[in-house]
């Protein structure tokens, strides 16, 4: 690389930070999980991973963590997501795709505002202590 | 697709000799033979600071911290938790946990530190120029090159209240000021990274974690005050450290940031490495400039300072390295920001290196402040196996003990020498009650003693004969009268001694014979050493009630002084005996005593 003026050092910080600051877990109070268990992948979502990803970058969304997990045991309706925003209630969605990422991204963590079609409850609730946490 | 996973192996040297490097060989060869090369990226960072739970690996954005990995684990790592996103709990620091929730903050060692230094070691690529500066690298530079003139940065030095980390702590700003007055076209801007404390290593885990701070702090500093061309004084042994300052280096003469006319401004300032031979005298700054010059390390009398004529006679500003550091983070976020952290006195955060007898040693970055107690018992988790907490050594061999009445003095330059210690550059060394504090005296004077520069007799003979009492007092022919020779001798050398190595040498004997002597009268009166250290005033006996005769110490015995018969109790041959206490270590029930 050629040597730098001030504007391309300017320029250069300001893309590479917005890549190091996914790194940053502090100060990132809303969490989207993405069930990854073997049921998840085997329906997709990887995809759905990647659009979440892809669609908090193009919308310029910094606060929140993507991150992953494994089985939620809602097999039947994978990819599920569980999405935490502060003020309001933990979520899981289920039969996920890329579209309805999107949209989760528009809705709930933009607008917050639930997605309804696609929400599920965590299996067993009733009778697991702590609410199965 | 997008990286979504980001895997940070430590690199720094004491993760890097339990095979870190092949752990992240490992990840990214796994990565790549899992199909996940293109969603994560492994990252070979500075140290961590965990190094007693070492190698380190941490994987974000799940903020996982595995600790005690090894290269084979990389398979179980990437497939476990990467593909399937389950957690390795048999890895994780904390086992009992395993949430998707923050981990590093749950962990005691973590809780009380606060990092200004350490900022960027265990989270950036040391040899990645673009991730310092996505962490606001080279914008205090910018700020100095650009808006500020020599005055402002000094000013800004002097609100801050930076005090040099190196020991001594002069104030930052007086030195550059010194050297900014003084009219001459050549100055120089000296790094001095020749850390030599036994037991220290935060200098060398800085420059392993973030070069590029140590490289931008220069380069302010030679603006400031019209130098342009600054050396950095490390030793041949820290090659990783040396390896990745010379990687950043060039990345920063590559972007313009250091060379000639830098960013475009006109202000030239290049930076050179000179290596040393490791000789402990070459960290006190006059023996530093000699080396440089290519003379033998030997002190030189003060004034004249190296502010005004140091390195080839030149006005020469030298710092360490840890003073180096905090620079580019009191430019870029102000004086004022920096001058609220810490106490009234000294400001800001002093890194330690915590070993010893501890739980958890490692690498800390505390507020000046802390207590010794909050290092001691909750970062660094209190003393290993269970033992009673004895004495912390600060300051290295120039420092002194610190006891269990002080333990509650908060940190800072004045409150460790009222109490007959130092801040010393930041080692800090743990004892137990096993050890016995004459040898621990007598051990860091061996050192001081072996390392003087000879060149003036009270350092030179002083140290000697301080030695020679104290192995005396250790083999049991110690009189009261040694302890008066020790004060008085101790007490010569520091008004007398040319440099620092002399004046503070005699410090770990004043002090433990402040803090301790009745372990120096049980050594010279009684004639016994209370743990059991100084051999030659031991003795090991079978007690008959206990032994079973089971032979196992005659087996054992190196020398075979130990006879008897099964089944009846065995005898100690004290002519024969060389008190290795091998029969002690291995008796089951416990019949071998010491006297």
């Amino acid at each position: 690389m050629a040597k730098m003026t001030l504007e391309e050092l300017r320029s250069l910080r300001n893309r590479k930070q917005s890549d190091i600051e996914r790194r940053e877990v502090a100060g990132k109070d809303c969490q989207v999980i993405v069930g990854m268990g073997t049921c998840g992948i085997a329906a997709g979502a990887k995809v759905v991973l990647d659009a979440f990803l892809t669609e908090l970058q193009a919308k310029g969304i910094k606060d929140v963590a993507v991150t992953q997990t494994g089985c939620m045991g809602l097999c039947y309706v994978e990819p599920t997501v569980e999405v935490i925003v502060p003020g309001m209630p933990d979520t899981i969605y289920g039969k996920v795709d890329a579209a309805v990422a999107a949209k989760i991204v528009q809705d709930h963590l933009v607008d917050h505002r639930l997605v309804t079609d696609h929400i599920f409850d965590r299996p067993s609730v009733d009778i697991m202590k702590n609410g199965g946490r | 697709m997008a990286i979504r996973n980001y895997i940070l192996v430590c690199g720094g040297t004491a993760c890097e000799s339990s095979h870190s490097d092949q752990i992240y060989n490992a990840l990214v060869k796994e990565a790549k033979e899992q199909g996940v090369e293109n969603e994560v990226q492994v990252v070979r960072t500075g140290c961590f600071g965990f190094c007693e739970q070492g190698p380190i690996v941490k994987i974000l954005p799940e903020d996982s911290f595995y600790v005690k990995v090894k290269p084979e684990d990389a398979h179980e790592l990437i497939a476990e938790h990467i593909i399937k996103g389950r957690e390795v709990t048999r890895l994780l620091y904390d086992k009992t946990k395993s949430t998707k929730h923050a981990q590093v903050e749950d962990i005691k060692f973590y809780q009380k530190q606060f990092r200004i230094v350490l900022r960027n070691c265990g989270f950036i690529d040391p040899e990645n120029i673009d991730e310092y500066i996505a962490r606001d690298g080279y914008a205090a530079l910018e700020k100095a090159v650009f808006e500020m003139t020599p005055e402002d940065i000094i000013n800004e030095l002097k609100t801050a209240g930076l005090r040099g980390r190196g020991g001594a702590g002069f104030p930052t700003w007086m030195k550059w000021n010194f050297t900014k007055q003084v009219d001459n076209p050549v100055k120089y801007v000296v790094c001095n990274a020749d850390e030599g404390d036994p037991g220290a290593y935060m200098d060398r885990s800085t420059l392993e974690g973030d070069p590029h701070s140590v490289l931008e702090a220069m380069t302010i500093c030679g603006k400031a005050i019209g130098a342009h061309q600054g050396f950095i004084y490390i030793r041949a042994e820290y090659p990783l450290a040396i390896h990745r300052l010379e990687v950043a280096m060039k990345q920063s003469r590559d972007y313009g940031l250091l060379g000639k006319d830098i960013l475009g401004s006109g202000f030239d300032f290049d930076i050179e490495i000179r290596l040393g031979a490791g000789a402990f005298v070459c960290g006190e700054e006059t023996a530093l400039l000699q080396s440089i010059e290519g003379h033998r390390g030997m002190p030189m009398p003060r004034p004249p300072f190296p502010a005004v004529k140091g390195l080839w006679g030149m006005p020469t500003v030298i710092n360490n390295v840890e003073t180096w550091a905090n620079v580019p983070v009191i430019i870029h976020k102000g004086g004022e920001w920096f001058s609220k952290i810490g106490t009234a006195d000294s400001h800001g955060t002093k890194v330690f290196a915590l070993t010893g007898k501890i739980c958890n040693s490692g690498l800390v970055e505390v507020p000046m402040g802390t207590t010794l107690r909050e290092i001691v018992f909750d970062i660094g988790g209190g003393i290993a196996h269970g033992k009673k907490f004895k004495a912390v050594q600060t300051g290295g061999p120039s420092g002194g003990v610190i006891t269990e009445a002080n333990l509650d003095t908060p940190i800072d330059f004045g409150s460790l020498v009222r109490i007959g210690s130092m801040m010393g550059s930041g080692g800090m060394i743990v004892m137990d009650e096993d050890d016995c504090i004459v040898d621990v005296a007598k051990f860091y004077l061996n050192f001081t003693v072996d390392e003087s520069c000879g060149k003036c007799a009270p350092c030179r003979i002083g140290g000697r004969t301080l030695y020679h009492i104290l192995e005396k007092i250790t083999n049991g022919n110690g009189t009261m009268e040694d302890l008066d020779k020790l004060q008085e001798i101790g007490d010569a050398m520091r008004k007398a001694s040319l440099c620092a190595l002399g004046q503070t040498s005699p410090n770990p004997v004043l002090s433990t014979m402040k803090y301790f002597k009745d372990e120096y009268l049980a050594h010279i009166v009684e004639k016994r050493c209370p743990s059991g250290k100084c051999k030659k005033l031991i003795s090991f006996t079978i007690d008959p009630e206990k032994c079973k005769g089971c032979s196992l110490c005659a087996r054992n015995c190196p020398v075979g002084a130990i006879s008897g018969e099964l089944r009846k109790t065995y005898h100690i041959d004290q002519s024969r005996c060389i008190k290795c206490g091998v029969c002690h270590d291995n008796c089951k029930f416990g019949a071998i005593k010491v006297n």
